[in-house]
């Protein structure tokens, strides 16, 4: 439903070289209290939602592996183009977001080390083996995934892509500090 | 205690993976909100975001053609027609200091690394709705205030002059990110 636009009611001070801008908070009216017997914790509740929703996921990460193979198979098809690597690396981007919550965090690294080579390398079509390691190994650990002994290999795999990666990013930008310092600079998501 | 009525919230969800907008759209529902519109580019958020007057957006980074960043500074346009003011929540699979700051300088409310979580969804709202900030114009920003520390010494770039403007003391976007909290 489209909903009409008020004019906000703002207060500006005005200093040499800025203003600050407050106005009385508009969703300050969403907020109300309640008695301690009304709360339904909210994110027990969305959580609960989720592992209700999580029977999709595995099908989910096919589409997006999917996705990263037909990606990939343009590449191998047309070689690599500005368009065509930004493609692979939208795909291979979604797999580092979303695969921790689909269940699969060795894909998600996986997928990780191979945004950063396409982000950082200077010339990919130096890369393209490292590449075509990093999709086949996201493909697998999507593939093997149920399979228990194939849990701790997954995430080995995951992390010595992740070296090999980093071992040549760091060496190819050592005249880049721009990139330089992006390769070296830890992640900023949270542990566990 | 106090809490959030969702159910008067309306939301403006952008992500161009079908997938992320539906676990996007599945928490804010068991949250309690009712109103969630959905756009799968910048473009159309922008058009969306026009037409529903939406309380919240929270956009992804990284889309073909427009892309969040794009969206969050078109939406910061202090001349513009539509409300520069609402909050806007990044989440992002970008992972990257300086993209929090990129993000930060485009006028983003908060900023959310995934893997996202309820629980960091949740507290992101729950600060734009409980704790908003300031908003400051300058030659080259417009957006909520940079700052969440009131002190004197910052000699920096970009160093305020003219007076000492009222700021609430919150932890840093890039330090909230880290801590997940």
């Amino acid at each position: 439903m489209a909903r009409k636009q008020k004019a906000p009611d703002v207060t500006i001070d005005t200093f040499a070289d800025h203003q600050v801008i407050s106005q009385p908070n508009p969703l300050r009216k969403m907020v109300r209290y309640a008695e301690d017997h009304e709360i339904d914790d909210p994110v027990a509740r969305a959580e609960q939602a989720l592992a209700e929703l999580s029977g999709e996921f595995t099908d989910w990460m096919q589409a997006e592996c999917e996705r990263l193979s037909t990606a990939y198979a343009t590449i191998k098809r047309d070689g690599l183009n500005g368009e065509n690597s930004m493609e692979l690396f939208r795909a291979a981007h979604d797999i580092k977001g979303g695969g921790a919550t689909f269940g699969y965090p060795t894909a998600a690294a996986a997928a990780e080390s191979l945004c950063r080579i396409i982000e950082h390398a200077p010339d990919l079509s130096k890369v393209e083996e490292l590449i075509m390691h990093h999709v086949n190994a996201i493909q697998a650990i999507v593939r093997e995934q149920s399979r228990i002994d194939s849990v701790g290999m997954a995430d080995q795999l995951s992390k010595r892509l992740r070296g090999v990666a980093d071992e040549y990013l760091i060496h190819a930008n050592r005249d880049r500090p721009e990139h330089l310092e992006a390769v070296l600079a830890p992640s900023i998501v949270p542990e566990g | 205690m106090y809490i959030i009525d969702f159910n008067k919230l309306r939301f403006l969800v952008c992500d161009d993976n079908a997938h992320m907008r539906r676990i996007l759209r599945t928490l804010l529902h068991s949250f309690g909100a009712r109103e969630v519109y959905e756009a799968e580019d910048g473009a159309t958020a922008l058009e969306m975001y026009s037409h529903y007057v939406p309380d919240i957006v929270i956009t992804d980074w990284a889309m073909p053609i427009f892309d969040g960043l794009e969206l969050a500074q078109m939406i910061r346009q202090p001349e513009g027609l539509g409300n520069p003011y609402a909050p806007i929540i990044m989440l992002t699979g970008h992972s990257e200091k300086r993209r929090v700051m990129v993000a930060r300088d485009a006028g983003v409310t908060e900023f959310l690394a995934k893997p996202i979580s309820a629980k960091g969804l949740y507290q992101r709202i729950l600060n734009v709705v409980a704790n908003p900030r300031p908003f400051i114009k300058t030659k080259n920003y417009f957006g909520p205030d940079r700052r969440r520390n009131n002190g004197s010494s910052y000699i920096g770039v970009e160093r305020r002059v003219g007076g000492k403007a009222e700021i609430m003391q919150q932890p840093s976007l890039l330090e909230k990110t880290r801590s997940g909290s």
